[in-house]
């Protein structure tokens, strides 16, 4: 199981029901930023299915031949927020802040979705606060992480003093406080999963992708912050 | 002490080994293949990643890759925070070789094993360690802030990750070079009257200087390679903190054109560098 890192607490919980469904199978994870994935995928590593937080990285997937078009499922969303520090130190309370000078901000690379989630938001932003707000926010950032988790890890140790996350993530770590994207400015992320060419076991990669549909596994994806299919 | 000739005046007494490893294989017979073989294994594993990454290189995009803003900044960085690196590692590293190499005191094994330690650690333990002691919530980080200093996500951070495990191979090479020098030179500069400054400076480090710049390379090449550290303590930022290896990695995600060409340079100055040595261990 390739999946996007910000699936870790949800499919974790959601292989543990496939699994006692499924007597005798082991689902091993490998989380990661989707494109990280997409990398290894193209590099021939072994998966069995593959969940991206992007339909880029998983085109790129089915365009190399990994993946039968066919297979390529939705299956849930995610949306944007702001995550401070428990302790606040740069002491935010609205989005507007983001732009104060000196002000420690770190985010996903560009390539790593909710990186390109994020620089969307921001430009969302811009023409709501006023012209150059999106370019002092994005002044404001010290270091583009490989992938969400990264972003949480910074700003839980606080070395940061905000970051942009999935609002899964945020739920994922409780310690940490919000602020919350309106979503007349937020973006709203398209989950994809398939199952690939090259599974080990072929039927039952189609069964998980199903399973990860479910109205069960649905219950789980919206206990930890993700939304339904549009 | 032997000199060079007479060493090899020595040699040269033994019967002539056989020139060449082939003749060697065909004429020794049965049991020479046990040496050479599990080499060639090695050797091939060594090789080949080293070959495929240039051949890959080799075609015209190479330095429209090799060029590009993302590599040039990069490179640009690797550069100048090795440098620096060499220079404090140089500085404040000398006197600690010459201490632990002529000096003896108490608890200095310790001192030894705390100095080789970083080398056998996994440079995301020393990452860690370092994010945990200095970061701006680390257990100095608030001492650190009355000054004004955060070291998270700056070039200084870079440059701390890379002496932390870079630092202690011109150690040990400094060590090593002043503990060869002759005991009788030391006392016939005290006799002389000579302060122990200038022992150190006209007798001491001029007869260290070979393995004192051998060691200084060393530590560039480990510098400019460093990786885990800095990802962990400096973050990732293009002209800030996104090293050579840093871009490599990222690259690897986003274009590997510019990964591959920033790989092959990399290639290109650590072998240069490794030459650098082995000219100087040879003279020395």
């Amino acid at each position: 199981m390739f999946a996007a890192a910000s699936l870790t607490q949800a499919l974790e919980q959601i292989g543990k029901g496939f699994e006692s469904q499924h007597p005798g199978v082991h689902l091993t994870f490998n989380f990661a930023g989707s494109q990280a994935l997409r990398t290894q995928i193209e590099q021939g590593a072994p998966a069995d299915v593959f969940a991206a937080a992007s339909s880029v990285d998983m085109d790129a997937v089915v365009t190399a031949g990994y993946a039968d078009p066919s297979a390529v499922q939705p299956f849930v969303t995610n949306r944007l927020e702001v995550i401070l520090p428990a302790g606040n130190p740069a002491g935010l309370s609205k989005l507007q802040d983001l732009a104060r000078p000196g002000l420690k901000l770190v985010l996903a690379a560009p390539d790593v979705p909710v990186g390109k989630y994020s620089r969307q938001a921001l430009d969302q932003m811009d023409s709501a606060f006023g012209a150059g707000f999106a370019e002092s926010v994005l002044g404001n950032v010290v270091s583009e992480e490989d992938n969400v988790k990264q972003v949480v890890a910074k700003v839980q140790l606080g070395e940061a003093d905000a970051g942009i996350v999935y609002v899964s993530d945020a739920i994922a770590a409780p310690d940490l406080k919000t602020i919350e994207i309106p979503p007349q400015l937020n973006v709203t992320a398209q989950y994809v999963i398939a199952a690939l060419k090259g599974a080990h076991d072929a039927s039952l990669a189609i069964s998980f992708v199903e399973y990860a549909r479910s109205p069960d596994a649905r219950s789980i994806f919206a206990k930890w912050g993700f939304g339904p299919l549009p | 002490m032997m000199t060079h000739t007479e060493a090899s005046e020595l040699a040269s007494e033994n019967p002539e080994p056989q020139e060449g490893l082939l003749n060697r294989f065909l004429n020794d017979g049965r049991s020479s293949w046990i040496f050479v073989l599990p080499g060639v294994v090695l050797l091939l594993l060594f090789g080949l990643p080293l070959l495929a990454l240039i051949l890959r290189a080799s075609n015209k995009t190479f330095l429209e890759y090799a060029l590009s803003e993302q590599a040039l900044h990069a490179l640009r960085l690797s550069l100048v925070t090795s440098l620096v690196t060499v220079v404090v590692t140089v500085l404040l590293g000398t006197p600690l070789a010459y201490l632990l190499a002529r000096w003896k005191f108490r608890f200095k094994s310790w001192v030894e094993l705390l100095i080789d330690l970083p080398v056998a650690l996994p440079p995301s333990v020393a990452g860690l360690a370092l994010l945990i002691a200095f970061g701006r919530q680390g257990t100095f980080g608030p001492f650190l802030s009355q000054f004004g200093i955060t070291l998270p996500f700056t070039s200084a951070a870079v440059i701390m990750a890379q002496t932390f495990v870079a630092a202690p191979l011109y150690i040990r090479a400094a060590r090593i070079g002043f503990t060869e020098i002759d005991y009788q030179l030391e006392e016939a500069a005290h006799v002389e009257g000579a302060s122990p400054w200038q022992l150190f400076r006209e007798v001491m480090f001029p007869l260290a200087g070979r393995s004192l710049t051998s060691g200084a390379i060393l530590t560039w090449t480990r510098a400019i390679g460093e990786f885990g550290a800095t990802i962990l303590f400096a973050g990732n930022l293009e002209g800030v903190t996104q090293t050579m290896p840093m871009a490599i990695y990222l690259g690897f995600e986003r274009s590997l054109g510019v990964a591959i060409a920033l790989s092959v340079m990399l290639v290109g100055v650590s072998t240069i560098l490794l030459l650098l040595t082995r000219r100087l261990d040879r003279k020395h």
